[in-house]
């Protein structure tokens, strides 16, 4: 990846983080943990690869993401607020009766493209939107975020079966394989691994991303991701809970707990110290 | 007399699909493996580019609609109200419900009439289920005139709608010459001033049966054909309850929650008389011909006879 691209991307997946963190500090709930291992990921589709246009953000063309894994919506509503689709003020509203940032994911806010965060679910309306595209011919992708958590519901593998039996080479869904779940190790909760070779059973194309905060490593999976035909891509990416804060990172505990003033200043100051890093 | 024709509303559910198909050209069908019992395989046989069968996988298929629907199509998801209303009812209500997507579920096989297959598939819980949905749409047919006019109907309505079919050949009663279906809008099918009975789907025939044999012996009892639960039509039930006084229901549901629940909780509110309801009691069902199964289960016009003449002291 070109160096000014890449260096620009990690000062955005910061702002994002710092997003994440307004947003749950203001709330005083929601999940920073999960928010902050998606956030280079969201980075990369919002500003390197998605056709989005927020100043239309119900184009037909648009590509289109759904966040199955809806309890991170910070990190995508802080990423919408970064490329213009609504103020970066309405995070400080995040969770606030009246405030149109809801807990999870609705699609009346701009620039969501589908109600998501009941777990399971969001896979399968992506790959209702793949096969319209399919059906009309159209020339958009579909992304979709699912946790590795989230894949323990059976309603996953339903539509997992569903997209490799549709061909939809439109749609491709990313795995946040961060290993941790509510009550603790995904492989001690009730394990879904190997994930990878459960999708490749189910048909997917799968690709392995072993850092999924290296911006050259996620650029290499979606140049793959695109070369696929005939069956969907399943991106697997190793990724850490809490990304980026350094008393947040693989702790379980971050799941569901929004920081305190004291937390937030300091994770406030871990991630602008990062960012002026990036800027000098 | 002539005698009158039946036909399953699945069957006449099937038909409109197809017979609409060209008109809509955005429709598309989803089936879950059901597609010769819940007649969209006469859509398929005519359609095949526009039916997508999903496998015995009921909650992804609701998702799978609800994205067709976010991206502009026009998707009916098809199978038996059990697996409908019942297993995918969390997907049906947070994927399609609340972002208020235009997905059309053509749940068929409801209710006690499904027979033979017993408990496990008798679905008598689906009305009540799906009308707590905020701004779902459920309608009842009770014939195959009213289940094709429900169907075109729901096609032109923006949003989410239920429909609920049976498995079993329903008597014809509805007049296609004359029939006009108005979503929202019962229908009065027999004035009275005595009592009213109120019913839904497969029982508005045994209700319309009822009150013919109650008008012979001296009993003037008024009919109102619910096809729409959700939007109730208060108007007709509120002032029914005022010119009449007294109100028995009949579904093929449970007496939880469905047409019943639905009325009293209207005329509770707006015009206090007494309801009395008629449907499945809290039990399951069992196996058993259908026919049987509703003369049991107390769904016939002479169960509704002797109620409406117990409640009326006579």
């Amino acid at each position: 990846m070109d160096e000014t691209i890449k260096k620009s991307l990690q000062k955005t997946a910061c702002q994002v983080r710092m997003g994440v963190l307004t947003g749950t500090f203001h709330a005083k709930s929601g999940h920073p943990g999960g928010s902050l291992s998606i956030a280079d990921l969201l980075t990369y589709l919002y500003c390197a690869k998605m056709h989005v246009d927020p100043k239309h953000p119900d184009m037909p063309d648009r590509d289109r993401l759904v966040l199955s894994k809806g309890h991170t919506a910070p990190a995508l509503y802080a990423i919408l607020a970064e490329r213009g689709f609504f103020d970066k003020k309405e995070l400080e509203s995040l969770r606030h009766i009246g405030a149109m940032l809801q807990g999870h994911p609705c699609i009346h806010t701009p620039g969501v493209d589908m109600s998501s965060g009941s777990l399971g679910q969001g896979i399968s309306a992506a790959c209702g939107m793949a096969l319209a595209g399919k059906v009309k011919s159209a020339s958009y992708h579909v992304y979709t975020i699912l946790g590795d958590g989230e894949i323990e519901e059976g309603q996953v593998w339903e539509a997992a079966m569903f997209a490799a039996h549709y061909g939809l080479d439109n749609l491709t869904a990313i795995v946040d394989n961060n290993g941790l779940q509510i009550d603790g190790k995904i492989t001690e909760v009730c394990s879904p691994e190997p994930i990878d070779e459960k999708f490749r059973a189910f048909g997917w194309h799968v690709i392995v991303v072993n850092d999924a905060h290296d911006f050259d490593q996620i650029e290499a999976a979606f140049n793959e991701a695109e070369t696929i035909t005939g069956k969907p891509v399943a991106i697997i990416q190793k990724s850490v809970k809490g990304k980026g804060v350094s008393f947040m990172e693989n702790q379980v505990g971050w799941h569901g707990s929004a920081p305190n003033a004291e937390q937030y200043e300091q994770a406030m100051n871990e991630l602008k110290a990062a960012l002026a890093e990036l800027e000098a | 007399m002539a005698e009158i024709k039946k036909k399953a509303t699945r069957e006449s559910y099937g038909e409109a699909l197809t017979e609409l198909a060209e008109q809509y050209p955005n429709l598309v069908v989803l089936d879950a493996d059901l597609a010769a019992a819940t007649k969209t395989g006469i859509f398929k046989k005519a359609y095949p580019e526009r039916f997508f069968d999903c496998g015995i996988a009921e909650e992804n298929m609701m998702g799978v609609a609800a994205g067709l629907a976010a991206a502009g199509m026009l998707p009916f998801a098809s199978t038996f109200a059990m697996f409908a209303a019942g297993r995918a009812y969390e997907i049906v209500r947070n994927s399609i419900g609340y972002p208020h997507l235009n997905v059309k579920i053509g749940a068929t096989h409801a209710g006690i009439s499904v027979g033979e297959d017993g408990a496990t598939h008798q679905c008598n819980e689906d009305i009540a289920l799906m009308r707590t949905i905020p701004g779902m749409t459920v309608i009842v047919p009770s014939d195959d005139i009213e289940a094709k006019a429900a169907v075109k109907a729901a096609l032109d309505h923006d949003g989410p709608v239920y429909m609920r079919f049976g498995r079993l050949a329903a008597p014809i009663l509805n007049d296609p010459a004359t029939y006009k279906f108005e979503l929202g809008k019962g229908i009065t099918l027999r004035d009275g001033k005595d009592i009213t009975i109120v019913a839904t789907g497969l029982m508005v025939g045994e209700a319309a049966a009822a009150a013919e044999q109650l008008a012979a012996e001296g009993i003037d009892a008024r009919v109102l054909n619910i096809h729409t639960i959700k939007p109730l039509d208060e108007e007709l039930i509120v002032k029914a309850a005022q010119e009449t006084g007294r109100i028995v229901t009949v579904e093929e549901h449970s007496i939880i929650g469905g047409l019943g629940s639905a009325v009293c909780d209207c005329v509770s509110a707006k015009c206090p008389v007494p309801v009395t309801k008629i449907g499945v009691n809290d039990e399951f069902g069992h196996s058993g011909p259908a026919v049987d199964l509703l003369k049991e289960f107390g769904l016939s016009a002479e169960n509704i006879v002797a109620t409406v003449k117990k409640v009326l002291g006579k």
